[in-house]
Order: C-alpha cells, then sequence, then structure tokens
C-alpha cells in the first residue's frame, strides 16, 4: 500500500513524536522475546514492551482524533515512511547486547519518567490521561533497567566492560532528548507540551546516581547526534520499519 | 523448593525402599482422589513419570515462543502485535510455573534444562513445524492451542499437587490464546481472496501434525497404563484426539474452511467425527528429530543460553558481593 | 536424576507468596530463580502479577523455609483429632436458650 502523507499541524507532529517513540522502543524489546539471557528477564521485557506499544496505541489513536482525515493507529505506524517518522534516535538503536539494552532503557526511562509525570499538568486531557497512565509504567521500566545497570556494572569484569562499551556507544544519542524546536516550543507555550530541557537536571541526577551505584563514571558530553524528531533517522530505522509494516504493505487495505 | 531438604536427606536411600505396604497405602490415597505432596512418599516410578511429563511440557512452552514469536515484529496491527507479545510471554510463563512445579520433586531447573538442551529431553513435536505465514499464527492458537487445552484441562485434576495447580493457573490464563486464535482465522476468512488463501493453507499444514500432538494411538503407548493408574493421566491419547476432532470440525466449517482429510465424515451412530489415517511415520521422524525445524529450535535455545551467560555471571557475582558487603558492614 | 553436566552454578530459588488485595492474607503462589532479593521481587511481579493477580509481594528463599516432614504426619497432627472439647459443637445446650 502507498504510504500516508499528512498534514501535519504542531498538535500532531508533537503527539506522532511520543507515539514513534514508544512504539519504536517497545518494537526493539519485542525483538527480544525468547532470546533473553534468563526466563524471568524474558517476562519483564515483555511487560515493558507490552507497556510502550499500549501507550504508542493510545497517542497514534489521539493522533489520528487530531488529524481527523480517518487514519486509525493502524495507518498512522504502518503506513508512514522512514522520514515520516518521528521518534528518537536513542529508541531505534539495535538492542545489540543486554548491556546495551538495558543502558537504552535507563537512558529513555530517566527521561520519560519525569517528563510524563510533568505531563500529567498539561492542558489538553487526554495528553494528560496518557501521561498519567505512561508515568507508572516508565517508573518501573526506570527501575528494572537501573537495577540491571547497576548488577552488570557491579558485576564481573566482562559485564563491567559491556557496559562502558554500551554506555558510550549510546550518549551522543542522550542530547537529543532536550531538544526544542518551533513544533515544542509552540506546544509549551500552549502549556499542552512540557519543556525537556527543564528536565535536564533531573535526568542527568538520576542516571549519575545509577552510574554511581553501578561503579562507572559519567561519560563527557561530546557532540551529540539529532535529527530523528525531523525524521532525519540513523539506517537502522528503514529495516526495523521494513519488517513491523511488511504485512499491511504486502496485502494493502486488508483488515487483520 | 523447601522440600529438597527432605527429600535428599541422608536417609533418603531407605526412603526409596518401595515396600509393598506403602505401595498399597499410595495407590488408595490416589484412588480416593487425595493429592500427593512433594514430601509424600512416593514410588520411584511416579517421581521419574512426573518430572519427564512436568520437564518435557515446561519444554515445550520454553521452545513453543519460537514458532509464534517468528511473527511478533511482522504482526499486522498493533492490537494483533499486543496480543501475540503477551501470548508468547505466557507461553514464558507457563515454562517457569512447570518447571517450579517439577522442582518440587527434588530435580532442579538447570539440570532440565541441560537435559533439553543436551538432546536428551523432549518437547511436544508441533513446535518442530515452521511458522511461514501470519495465518499459521491464527491456526497455532486456534488448533495447536485448542489441543493442549483439551489435554491440559484434565491435568488440572492430577493427583500430583503442585502439577494440578500449575495446570490450573494456566488453564486460567490460556483461556484468551485460543479465542486469539480463532479471532485470527475468522478474520482471515472474512477477508480478501489472499488472505482466505493463507488461512486454509495454514489448516492444510497444521490439521495432521496437531492430530499427532495427543500422541501415539492407545493400542501403541508405553506409558498409558501405570500413569492412568496414578491418575497422572485421565483420558487415553485416542479419547483426547477424538474429543479435539470433535470440537474442532465444525469450527472449521464455520470458518467456511475444508479439513484437508478426504475420509473425515461424521458417524450418526458414534456422533463423533471419523478421520483418516494419520502418518505416524512423519510423527516418528519429527520426535526422532527429523522434523523441519528441529535443529533450528535447538540450536536457538543452546545459543539464547549461551549469549545470557555472562549476564546471569554478573547477576551472581553481584550478589556475592552485596553478600560479603553486608558481612562487612555487620 | 543423573547430575548436570557441569558449568554454571545454580541460581537461586525464591517462593512467592501475593496477598491478592487488602484483607487476605499472602498466599504461596510457586517458586522462581534470581541471583538476589531486588530480582526476584521484580521477577515475582512480572511472573506472577501479569493480570492484577495482586498487591503485595513476598519472595523468600527457599533454602529459608523450613518444612515439616508428612512422615511424622502422625505424630504432629493426628493428636489434636481427639481433642473435641476444643470445638464447641462438644458442648449441649438446650435450643431454649437460642443461639450461643
Amino acid at each position: 500500500m502507498t504510504s500516508i502523507r499528512l498534514a501535519e499541524t504542531p498538535l500532531l507532529t508533537y503527539v506522532l513524536r511520543r507515539a514513534d517513540d514508544a512504539l519504536v522502543l517497545g518494537h526493539r524489546l519485542s525483538e527480544w522475546c525468547g532470546k533473553a539471557p534468563l526466563m524471568e528477564e524474558e517476562m519483564a521485557l515483555a511487560n515493558m514492551g507490552l507497556d510502550l506499544i499500549g501507550q504508542a496505541r493510545a497517542l497514534y489513536t489521539y493522533a489520528g482524533e487530531v488529524e481527523a482525515k480517518g487514519h486509525d493507529e493502524d495507518a498512522l505506524a504502518y503506513l508512514r515512511d522512514e522520514r515520516a517518522y518521528r521518534n528518537l534516535l536513542l529508541v531505534e538503536q539495535p538492542n545489540g547486547d543486554f548491556a546495551l539494552t538495558m543502558v537504552r532503557q535507563l537512558l529513555y526511562a530517566a527521561f520519560a519518567d519525569p517528563y510524563w509525570r510533568a505531563m500529567m499538568a498539561s492542558r489538553d486531557a487526554t495528553l494528560a490521561a496518557i501521561a498519567a497512565k505512561a508515568e507508572k509504567e516508565t517508573a518501573y521500566h526506570l527501575r528494572h533497567s537501573a537495577e540491571w545497570v547497576v548488577r552488570l556494572g557491579d558485576g564481573t569484569a566482562e559485564s563491567h566492560a559491556r557496559i562502558v562499551r554500551a554506555l558510550e556507544k549510546l550518549w551522543p544519542f542522550t542530547g537529543e532528548l532536550f531538544e526544542t524546536d518551533d513544533v515544542e516550543r509552540e506546544m509549551i507555550a500552549a502549556g499542552i507540551a512540557v519543556d525537556p530541557a527543564a528536565l535536564r537536571d533531573t535526568w542527568r541526577g538520576t542516571v549519575s546516581a545509577v552510574l554511581a551505584r553501578a561503579t562507572l563514571t559519567m561519560p563527557e558530553d561530546g557532540w551529540m547526534q539529532s535529527g530523528g524528531r525531523g525524521g532525519r533517522h540513523s539506517e537502522h530505522l528503514g529495516h526495523l520499519l521494513a519488517e513491523l509494516q511488511s504485512m499491511q504493505r504486502t496485502i494493502p487495505g486488508a483488515t487483520w | 523448593m523447601y522440600t529438597q531438604g527432605l527429600n535428599q536427606g541422608p536417609d533418603a536411600a531407605d526412603r526409596r525402599i518401595e515396600d509393598a505396604a506403602l505401595l498399597q497405602r499410595f495407590q488408595e490415597r490416589i484412588d480416593a482422589e487425595e493429592r500427593i505432596e512433594p514430601n509424600d512418599w512416593m514410588p520411584e516410578a511416579y517421581r521419574r513419570t512426573l518430572v519427564r511429563q512436568i520437564s518435557q511440557h515446561a519444554h515445550s512452552e520454553i521452545i513453543g515462543m519460537q514458532p509464534e514469536g517468528n511473527w511478533i515484529t511482522r504482526a499486522p496491527s498493533l492490537r494483533r502485535k499486543a496480543a501475540l507479545l503477551a501470548k508468547v510471554q505466557d507461553e514464558c510463563g507457563h515454562g517457569l510455573y512447570l518447571y517450579a512445579a517439577a522442582e518440587t520433586l527434588g530435580v532442579a531447573r538447570e539440570e532440565m534444562v541441560e537435559q533439553l538442551l543436551a538432546g536428551k529431553a523432549k518437547y511436544s513435536s508441533i513446535f518442530n513445524y515452521p511458522t511461514l505465514t501470519w495465518a499459521d499464527i491464527g491456526a497455532i492458537g486456534w488448533l495447536v492451542d485448542g489441543a493442549a487445552i483439551m489435554n491440559q484441562i484434565p491435568l488440572c485434576r492430577c493427583s500430583y499437587g503442585p502439577y494440578a495447580r500449575a495446570m490450573i493457573r494456566v488453564c486460567k490464563e490460556e483461556s484468551f490464546h485460543q479465542r486469539q486464535g480463532y479471532e485470527i482465522m475468522l478474520t482471515l476468512c472474512r477477508g480478501n481472496g489472499a488472505q482466505k488463501e493463507m488461512a486454509q493453507d495454514a489448516l492444510n499444514r497444521w490439521w495432521w501434525p496437531c492430530l499427532m500432538m495427543f500422541g501415539p494411538p492407545d493400542a501403541a503407548s508405553q506409558h498409558t497404563d501405570t500413569s492412568t493408574r496414578w491418575k497422572i493421566k485421565r483420558f487415553t491419547n485416542d479419547e483426547l484426539r477424538q474429543k479435539f476432532i470433535d470440537a474442532t470440525v465444525p469450527q472449521a466449517h464455520f470458518l467456511g474452511l475444508t479439513v484437508p482429510d478426504p475420509d473425515l465424515r461424521f458417524d450418526e451412530a458414534t456422533g463423533h467425527w471419523a478421520h483418516g489415517a494419520i502418518d505416524w511415520e512423519e510423527f516418528r521422524q519429527v520426535v526422532a528429530g527429523n522434523g523441519p525445524c528441529n535443529a533450528q529450535r535447538m540450536e536457538r535455545r543452546r545459543r539464547t543460553e549461551e549469549d545470557g551467560a555472562w549476564v546471569r555471571d554478573a547477576a551472581r557475582a553481584f550478589a556475592e558481593k552485596e553478600k560479603s558487603r553486608h558481612r562487612a558492614a555487620a | 536424576m543423573t547430575e548436570p553436566a557441569a558449568s554454571e552454578p545454580k541460581v537461586p530459588l525464591w517462593e512467592v507468596f501475593i496477598r491478592a488485595r487488602n484483607g487476605l492474607a499472602h498466599k504461596h503462589v510457586g517458586s522462581l530463580h534470581a541471583a538476589d532479593a531486588t530480582l526476584a521481587l521484580q521477577a515475582a511481579r512480572d511472573l506472577y502479577t501479569r493480570r492484577g493477580e495482586g498487591l503485595s509481594i513476598w519472595v523468600v528463599p527457599s533454602a529459608a523455609i523450613t518444612a515439616s516432614d508428612p512422615a511424622e504426619k502422625g505424630m504432629m497432627f493426628e493428636p489434636t483429632a481427639s481433642k473435641v472439647y476444643r470445638h464447641p459443637t462438644f458442648y449441649e445446650i438446650p435450643d431454649e436458650v437460642g443461639h450461643m
């Protein structure tokens, strides 16, 4: 099926960005299914994935209402191309090993948890309600990933080395968490969104406390990658979407 | 489990001496529908049978994650994706409940997993078939879970308490699995030509392997006699297979699909659907390791265990460090 | 069972108890493996409360539980059977007295 094109308003773009974050990260976690390092961890990874897919569904449904052109959650998830996806580069990074997945989860959740908590005061009642649910889920993701980062950091020499590599690899993608552009600024001014830059200290505090427990040092901020919010992604997203969207594209227009 | 200390006490060898009086008393308890609990005296063969059956059941849940897991990243809608991920997650959970039940018999999960990885333990033959299209996910939910439920409901009354309790939990949770599968099939059958074709193709490939899931015909089954006497098993393979066919054929007709058995006919006299001959040679080959996916399933499970070793090592190392830190602080 | 081939030390076993709702006691629901108490608690949450089964979880190392021996069931539990005077029905009160 040919891709859909959206006339993006600031609110629509804003909602799609959050929806895409949740779906892409949820999809990444679902890729772990059957491959977790402990069977107990299968349960945890799937639970986090399900939370995020649930958040994505609520956000896409709302985006469809905002757009009011009859696009449902699946049209928005399955029929937009890579360049129309608005997620953070951080969440689309491949799973790598368990250390990389847990660091990615920690870096995202340490931001998303206070973000959703602040969003509970949004003037947009739908977003405030989605935020209230997402906040509880994300708080648990933060707890779970933090406990693993601590264990891997302060575990064996091998696990320590792996977590150091994961941190180095993902750190350049953390700058994007706090970016604002015209879309964000308009939403912030309208009281719909919160300013991510205001959460930077909270995020740094959370992450540094976890890294300290994990006997790790905070990486230095260097050059930060950027572009996801504007649809300029890493090469990885295209493959993820090719897989995610394959059925809808193979048999177009069908009900599933 | 908390029973291991008792089961492996210094006089464990003495306890295993199965004198006739104990055996008779045991059978009386079974006949009176009493449940046997972990620390109770039980014949060694009863313990062995249960360990084999429960661990096979657990392995099947864990290996069974693979064929369906194959479609999680390609599920055609977000609703289907969430349901499938939750279902495959449940299967892992069921594997864990079952390993826990088996552990009450004094065998560690690690030992059972090592037996699986060494190729010494079996799992259900059905999971050695590939999932080639999305319709296979529908067919598995509808047929494979349907067959599993037939098998599992009587196990909720199994004489061994921990197994029966695990099965009650499993059955309660699995009630959504079959409905999920049938709903997928129904949606495909009400869809366009390509979807309907996909549904029929899936039924064609899964029907016979599902009938084989119940195991060899009663005349050829090795374990049925003692298992029945001990109320581990309450129906024979053939009885369960017939129940499954009787329940499933009308469901296939409702979908507008053709069951791939030219000899299938309703027998007015017995009130049952009579089916054609099952290819037991295929079953033997799959059980012997020659199914289309046996090697792939085992390789994947081995690789997962190997890849996770450093994580488990790290968790253990951290736990040890924490213990010594607590000791130092005390 | 044969001894495991070699390799990895075992991950400790934990027993899981769940309070389904306030007013009920924690009830044993099963067991799981985890390297430490924090991971055990999280695993219990992810494994045993996927359908709103609980409001509170306890995890206890399986090795910390001391169990009575069923072989001593007679000595442990049968002597109580004859103490019928512990039950209200042992005492005869005329119906006219009413409920007591």
